[in-house]
C-alpha cells in the first residue's frame, strides 16, 4: 500500500504546483479580457460575455472529460464524435421514438457511458495503446452517428422543452439581470462535480495514481484496469452531457459535427496546466483554458482581425502557454 | 515572472492584430459583416471579392468569415453571435443550418439589424432578402449536359461533398431527379460523398471506377469533389465523361486538357457583390428585392475564355 501512498504523494505534490498554474492561467485570461476590453467597446458587454460563456459551454465539459482520461496518462480522441453519437441518441429516443424528455436526456449519458466503457476496455483489456483506441472510437462513432441519424440533422421540434437545457435560463429567471444560459450553469456544474470526483474520491485518488505510476499501484494488489475503464466511462457519460448542450443549443443533433472538436478541447486541457503525461492537472485549470480559447476566438472577431490571422493567433498562444509552463517547471 | 510574459505576450499579438488587419473600423462608415458557410475553398474566396469589391464601390466597410467545415454549426453561431455584438448596421448571413440559428436572427431583428442570407439561404422569413443560385436547377443542367455527352443511355455515378447541407441535398437530388424523369435510359450506379476533399474524393472515384468497368460519365458536385473525380480517372487511365461544378485553377486546366467535359458555374462573385449591395440598401431603409437570383451557367472548352463566362470564373 506503501506505493499507492506515495504515488499519491506524487500526485498531490503535483496538484501544490498545479494551483499555482492555475493562478498564472487565470493571469492571462485576465489580461486578455483586459486588452479586448481597451481595444473594442463592444467586447465588455452583458450580451458578448454571455456570448463568449455560451460559445465555452460544450468545449469546456468536453475538456473535462478529457482532463479526467489524460490525468490518467491516456488520451481521448473520440470525446468530439462521441459527444455527437449521444446528441444523435438523444434524437432518436425523443424525436423518432417520442419519448419524454428524461429519457432522451437519460439515453444520452448512457450512450456516453458505455462508449467509455468500450474504449476503456480497448485500453485496460486489450492493452491498445489509448491514443488508437480512442483514435479508432472517434471513427466509429463518426459513422455511427450517420447511420442511426439517416445522414441528416434530427430536430427536436416536437420536444418543447428540449432547447431549454441550453438555452433556457434559470438564472435569468430569478436574477432578470443575468440571463445567463442554462448551458453555462450545466458547465460549472459538471465543473464541480468532476472537481469533487477528483479531489474527494477514490476514483479521482486513483485517476492520479494511474497516471503517476501505473506499475506500482498494479504490484500493489488494485484492480488498476477496473479504475481505469471505470475513469473512461465517466468520461464517456460527460461528453453525453455535451452531446445533450450541443443539441439543445442548436436545437438539433447534427451527424456530421463532432471531428476536430476533440482537438479544441485537448487544447483546453493543456493550457490549463495538465500534463499530456499524465499524473497532474485540475479541472478548474481546463475551465480556463476553455475559457481563453473562446475568449480569443471572440476577441479577435470583435476586433475584426482577417480569419487567416486568427488561427495564426489562436496557435501562437497555446504555443506560449505550455512554454512557460515548462519554463516554471523548469526553474521548481 | 510568468504574468509579464504572458501580459507582454497578450500585447504582442494585439499588436500584431493590428498590424495584420484592418480593425480600426471608422464609425461613420456602414458595416457589414458577412458569415459565410466557409472560408477556406475558393468559391468562399471570391465570393469575399465579390463583397470586398462591392464595399469598395459602395464606400462601406465589410468583413468576411466562416467556419473551417460545414459541419461545424455551432462555431458559425458563435461568429454570428460576435457579428451581433459589434452592433451592425446590416449582415449578411449563409446558414449552414437555418433551424439553429433562428434565435441570434431573432436577436438581430429586435435590435434592427437587417439580414440578408446568401448562398443557400436562411429558413425564416427574418432575411429582408436572399441572394442565392438555384442548384436544384444548375444540377439538372449538368444531367441535361451528361446525358447529351454519353448518347443518352448507360450508367453514370456522382461523387458530392456531403448528405447533409442544403447545396449537398440540391445538386445531387438536382442531378439525380432529372436524369429520372428526362433520360430513363440512364443509370446512376453511385452516389458517394467525400467531404469535399480532393483525396478522398480521388480514392472514392477510383472504387466506383473498379467496380464498374463499363461506367460513362461522373458528375463532380463541387470543386473538391470535381477534382477528386478527374484524378481518380486519371490514375486508372479511364476515359469517361466528366462534369464538374463551380471552378478553381485545376478544373479550369481540367477542361483546357479535356479531362472534364464541362462544368456548371455559379457566380460566387457576384453572390458576394449583390449581397452587400442588398445590406447596404436595407441598412439605409430602401426597398430590397426578396429573392435576387444571383444566376449560373455551363462552361465548356467552347465558351471558358468568353467574356461573360470568365468573368465569374475563379482560380
Amino acid at each position: 500500500m506503501s506505493a499507492i501512498a506515495s504515488a499519491t504523494n506524487v500526485a498531490s505534490g503535483a496538484r501544490f504546483s498545479g494551483a499555482q498554474h492555475r493562478l498564472l492561467a487565470f493571469a492571462s485570461l485576465i489580461a486578455l479580457v483586459a486588452v479586448f476590453s481597451l481595444a473594442s467597446p463592444n467586447f465588455m458587454q452583458t450580451s458578448n460575455i454571455i456570448a463568449i460563456l455560451q460559445a465555452t459551454s460544450v468545449n469546456g465539459v468536453l475538456a473535462i472529460a478529457a482532463t479526467l482520461v489524460i490525468i490518467t496518462g491516456g488520451i481521448d480522441l473520440s470525446v468530439g464524435t462521441l459527444m455527437t453519437f449521444c446528441a444523435v441518441i438523444a434524437g432518436v429516443v425523443l424525436t423518432f421514438w417520442g419519448m419524454p424528455l428524461g429519457l432522451g436526456v437519460l439515453a444520452a449519458v448512457l450512450a456516453g457511458a458505455c462508449s467509455g466503457t468500450l474504449s476503456g476496455s480497448f485500453v485496460a483489456k486489450l492493452k491498445i495503446p489509448p491514443f488508437i483506441a480512442t483514435l479508432g472510437m472517434m471513427l466509429i462513432l463518426k459513422g455511427l452517428s450517420l447511420v442511426i441519424s439517416g445522414t441528416r440533422p434530427i430536430y427536436f421540434n416536437s420536444t418543447p422543452g428540449f432547447t431549454q437545457i441550453s438555452q433556457g435560463s434559470l438564472i435569468g429567471s430569478v436574477f432578470p439581470a443575468l440571463p445567463i444560459p442554462n448551458g453555462v450553469l450545466i458547465l460549472f456544474l459538471v465543473a464541480i462535480a468532476a472537481s469533487f470526483i477528483l479531489e474527494r474520491t477514490i476514483l479521482g485518488r486513483f485517476t492520479f495514481a494511474l497516471g503517476s505510476n501505473e506499475e506500482a499501484v498494479r504490484l500493489s494488489g488494485v484492480n488498476t484496469d477496473r479504475w481505469k475503464i471505470a475513469v473512461y466511462a465517466l468520461a464517456g457519460s460527460i461528453c453525453g452531457i455535451a452531446g445533450l448542450l450541443i443539441a439543445s443549443r442548436l436545437n438539433s443533433a447534427q451527424p456530421a459535427l463532432g471531428q476536430g472538436y476533440e482537438l479544441d478541447a485537448i487544447a483546453a486541457v493543456v493550457i490549463g496546466g495538465t500534463s499530456l503525461s499524465g499524473g497532474r492537472g485540475t479541472i478548474i485549470g481546463t475551465l480556463i483554458g476553455a475559457l481563453i480559447i473562446s475568449v480569443l476566438a471572440n476577441g479577435l472577431r470583435i476586433l475584426s482581425v482577417a480569419q487567416e490571422w486568427q488561427t495564426v493567433v489562436t496557435g501562437s498562444i497555446i504555443i506560449l502557454a505550455v512554454y512557460t509552463d515548462i519554463l516554471r517547471r523548469r526553474r521548481l | 515572472m510568468f504574468t509579464r510574459r504572458t501580459v507582454l505576450g497578450a500585447i504582442g499579438a494585439a499588436a500584431f492584430l493590428c498590424s495584420g488587419s484592418s480593425f480600426a473600423l471608422a464609425q461613420d462608415k456602414i458595416y457589414i459583416p458577412l458569415i459565410s458557410k466557409g472560408f477556406q475553398h475558393q468559391f468562399w474566396q471570391a465570393v469575399k471579392a465579390g463583397a470586398d469589391k462591392a464595399a469598395a464601390n459602395l464606400g462601406v466597410t465589410v468583413t468576411f468569415e466562416g467556419p473551417d467545415s460545414e459541419s461545424q454549426v455551432d462555431r458559425q453561431i458563435d461568429m454570428l453571435a460576435a457579428a451581433l455584438a459589434k452592433k451592425p448596421a446590416a449582415i449578411g448571413f449563409a446558414a449552414l443550418d437555418s433551424q439553429a440559428a433562428i434565435p441570434l436572427l431573432r436577436q438581430a431583428k429586435a435590435a434592427k439589424i437587417a439580414v440578408v442570407a446568401f448562398d443557400s439561404g436562411v429558413d425564416s422569413d427574418i432575411p429582408v432578402a436572399t441572394a442565392s443560385t438555384d442548384n436544384i436547377a444548375a444540377a439538372a443542367l449538368a444531367a441535361d449536359k451528361m446525358a447529351e455527352l454519353i448518347g443518352d443511355q448507360g450508367k453514370v455515378a456522382l461523387v458530392v461533398h456531403d448528405q447533409t447541407s442544403r447545396t449537398g441535398i440540391d445538386r445531387r437530388d438536382g442531378f439525380v431527379n432529372r436524369m429520372k424523369q428526362a433520360h430513363p435510359k440512364v443509370q446512376i450506379v453511385a452516389t458517394e460523398y467525400g467531404e469535399g476533399d480532393h483525396l478522398k474524393s480521388t480514392e472514392i472515384t477510383k472504387a466506383i471506377l473498379q467496380a464498374n468497368p463499363d461506367i460513362k460519365g461522373m458528375f463532380g458536385a463541387n470543386e473538391g469533389s470535381a477534382i477528386g473525380v478527374v484524378n481518380g480517372a486519371k490514375e486508372l487511365g479511364r476515359k469517361l465523361v466528366i462534369i464538374g461544378y463551380d471552378s478553381g485553377a485545376q478544373q479550369k486546366q481540367a477542361i483546357r486538357d479535356g479531362q472534364m467535359a464541362g462544368a456548371i458555374t455559379q457566380n460566387p462573385v457576384g453572390i458576394g457583390y449583390k449581397t452587400v449591395e442588398a445590406a447596404v440598401k436595407a441598412a439605409k431603409g430602401e426597398a430590397v428585392e426578396k429573392r435576387i437570383d444571383t444566376g449560373f451557367y455551363y462552361y465548356d472548352k467552347s465558351n471558358i475564355d468568353k467574356p461573360e463566362i470568365a468573368a465569374v470564373l475563379y482560380d
